[in-house]
């Protein structure tokens, strides 16, 4: 104990001068404060909804909020991207091939047209125009594209996520409401998808079906759902135990009142979170498969196919490889920002 | 235990079953055939090659030899390379992706359980944030992305190491480095997490309040107990570094399992697409059930007797 006495808080010597001086004090000087006991019930601040309590916390969040900043400009970027200037995503012009990206009043910071050996392209071959991300191999705009890239993997993303939330709120309902035999049996059937590597169901379906936006979706959420489904049982076996529970069905409550009334709003924090995280795992699936050859076909464009272009001549033009690549991350960092930031402002006890 | 080891052993070989069975079915559904260059080849030595194959068979027949073999360890031929087994085209290629896996493990490790101990140790500090931070980026950068980034600016324009040539040690670095981020951000955030929890707990008040001092209680109360469950991180990390392996080989141009997939796939090489599958998901479930053992032998508090965790 010794070892702690020299890290004494300075004010605990206030403290006990306080308790002298307060010892000192004749007890008649004291006056008892009015109780009134009618109001000792009252609640002192406004009742404030979960949901409220939920966003405040989230905005005293910085990364999260810095996040949400981040993806609603990029998501308008995405949607009104391509139409910022006259070029179309797969308009080809073979004389504008591999140029550079150049932005007027932005050459400070790279955008100056100049390629890899430091030649001028824009001079030396005479174009009046400027392509702020540049051109790829066949002159297509590659501003454009990278926003329709980003238009596609989100929508590929956000589809994958609504159905896996559909087809795992469903199931985890089902198999933890109704419980018993119904339960076990479908619980097993998770386990047994749960043990197969989803990458590789993922891809022999992309194999099997042709390849384009509609097969990607289905191949992901084939195995996507697992996981919402486990969470969603989880909190509703959580649940069911409790005393409103209970309560409600006492009061006559049917089974899809409490579901609907009961129950899904008490698992909704969970079920926002898990979609929070279930959409950067979409966009990162949807780039790799591109990258490893099994995703959309040209002239379309995802994030993932401009990487895989932008890899393959990154020696000579990285400026390819590097504006995808950074949209790609920024969007990933900030859905696992905001759904680190929304587990924490919906379900403090979850924190981790 | 040991009804419970049956128990996760019989679910073993019923989930490897399934897979079989549905890579199989999956792979009679594709389009093409292995043959892909009908116009090189005569009507004749078509059916010859698919007698040879037993392509003629009617599919439940070729399911029943597929099985047969199977269960002698015989993934059939390569539909690609004439007269090469699927078996040795594996066993060859498991080398390097084991290496360089097994190294990304090692580093990915070692980094992620620095910087969790340091950031859950100086709670709050700079030191915390930048190892936050670092986390953060690790987890949500594509692997591909950074494997790609770190090829440039390291391989081709440093000129440090290898850019994708497989020769000597030098040049498995920057694969198991890519590889390793990953490992790295989660299991540092992880143990961070974890080390910030355990120190919450009652026993650690405990230790401190029987005069043991802070470096005591931080090695051999807080880091002990928070590294248990870093073993259940096992599993997962063991996925996404053959989730990984199959871009960076890629990239990286190693001579690995990943490599051997993505190429098989180009040129619908079915057979070894099925037998590297098969070979992944077996590996990928072992792992799991080693994994959920070693945890139930490392923490007490575990019981196996509620049946299938």
């Amino acid at each position: 104990m010794t070892k702690n006495t020299p890290n004494l808080p300075p004010h605990q010597d206030l403290q006990v001068q306080n308790q002298y001086a307060y010892d000192e004090i004749p007890s008649d000087l004291f006056v008892k404060a009015p109780l009134d006991h009618r109001k000792s019930e009252e609640i002192g601040t406004p009742a404030v909804s979960f949901w409220k309590e939920a966003f405040q916390r989230l905005i005293k969040n910085r990364g999260a909020m810095i996040s949400l900043i981040l993806l609603v400009s990029l998501i308008v970027l995405a949607l009104i991207g391509p139409g910022m200037n006259e070029f179309s995503y797969r308009e080809q012009n073979l004389t504008h091939s591999n140029l550079p990206p150049k932005i007027e009043g932005l050459e400070w910071v790279g955008f100056n047209g100049l390629n890899s050996q430091g030649v001028d392209q824009y001079a030396e071959r005479d174009v009046q125009i400027n392509y702020w991300f540049g051109t790829d191999e066949f002159g297509r705009d590659l501003w454009t594209r990278v926003w329709r890239g980003t238009q596609i993997s989100l929508f590929i993303a956000l589809v994958a996520a609504a159905l896996d939330l559909v087809i795992g709120v469903i199931y985890g309902g089902i198999s933890s409401f109704y419980g018993g035999r119904i339960d076990n049996v479908m619980q097993r059937i998770i386990e047994i998808l749960m043990g197969i590597p989803n990458l590789i169901v993922i891809i022999l379906f992309i194999l099997v079906l042709e390849p384009g936006i509609t097969s990607i979706i289905l191949a992901m959420v084939i195995t996507g759902w697992v996981g919402m489904a486990r969470v969603v049982r989880g909190q509703v076996l959580q649940l069911k135990g409790q005393e409103f529970v209970l309560a409600s069905r006492t009061l006559g409550a049917s089974n899809p009142r409490l579901i609907s009334k009961h129950l899904l709003p008490n698992v909704m924090g969970p079920i926002i979170v898990t979609v929070m995280f279930t959409i950067p795992t979409a966009i990162f699936f949807e780039a790799f498969l591109s990258f490893i050859g099994l995703g959309l076909q040209a002239p379309l464009a995802s994030l993932g196919v401009l990487i895989e272009d932008g890899y393959k001549s990154m020696r000579y033009f990285p400026y390819k490889l590097i504006f995808p690549a950074l949209v790609i991350s920024i969007i990933m960092i900030s859905f696992n920002l905001l759904g680190d930031g929304l587990r924490d402002a919906l379900d403090p006890k979850m924190r981790k | 235990m040991t009804r419970y080891l049956l128990q996760r052993i019989g679910f073993m070989l019923i989930t490897l079953f399934i897979i079989v069975t549905a890579t199989f079915f999956l792979m009679q559904l594709l389009p093409g055939t292995p043959f892909t260059n009908p116009e090189k080849l005569t009507d004749s030595q078509l059916t010859i090659l698919n007698a040879k194959y037993g392509l003629d068979q009617p599919v439940a027949m070729q399911y029943i030899q597929y099985i047969g073999n199977l269960l002698q360890g015989d993934l059939g031929y390569s539909f690609q390379h004439e007269g090469r087994t699927v078996t040795s085209m594996i066993s060859g290629r498991i080398g390097p992706s084991a290496f360089i896996g097994l190294q990304a493990l090692v580093i990915g490790a070692i980094m992620g359980l620095l910087l969790g101990i340091v950031s859950a140790l100086k709670h709050n500090s700079i030191l915390d944030y930048g190892s936050v931070t670092l986390a953060v980026l690790g987890m949500s950068i594509p692997s591909f992305v950074f494997a790609a980034l770190l090829q440039y600016y390291v391989g081709v324009k440093l000129g440090w190491l290898p850019v994708a040539l497989w020769e000597g040690y030098s040049s498995t670095l920057l694969p198991s480095i890519a590889l390793s981020v990953t490992v790295t951000a989660t299991v540092a955030r992880f143990i961070r997490s974890e080390m910030l929890e355990v120190i919450g707990q009652d026993y650690i008040i405990t230790a401190r309040a029987k005069g043991l001092k802070e470096n005591q209680v931080m090695v051999k109360h807080v880091i002990r107990n928070a590294l248990i469950p870093v073993v259940t991180m096992l599993g997962p990390l063991a996925v996404s570094i053959m989730t990984g392996t199959l871009v960076i080989e890629k990239i990286f141009a190693v001579p690995g399992l990943g490599e051997q997939f993505t190429l098989s796939i180009l040129v619908l090489d079915y057979s070894v697409i099925m037998g590297i599958t098969i070979f992944y998901s077996a590996l990928f479930i072992f792992v799991v059930f080693v994994v959920d053992i070693i945890y139930s032998l490392l923490d007490p508090r575990i019981n196996y007797k509620g049946g299938a965790a």
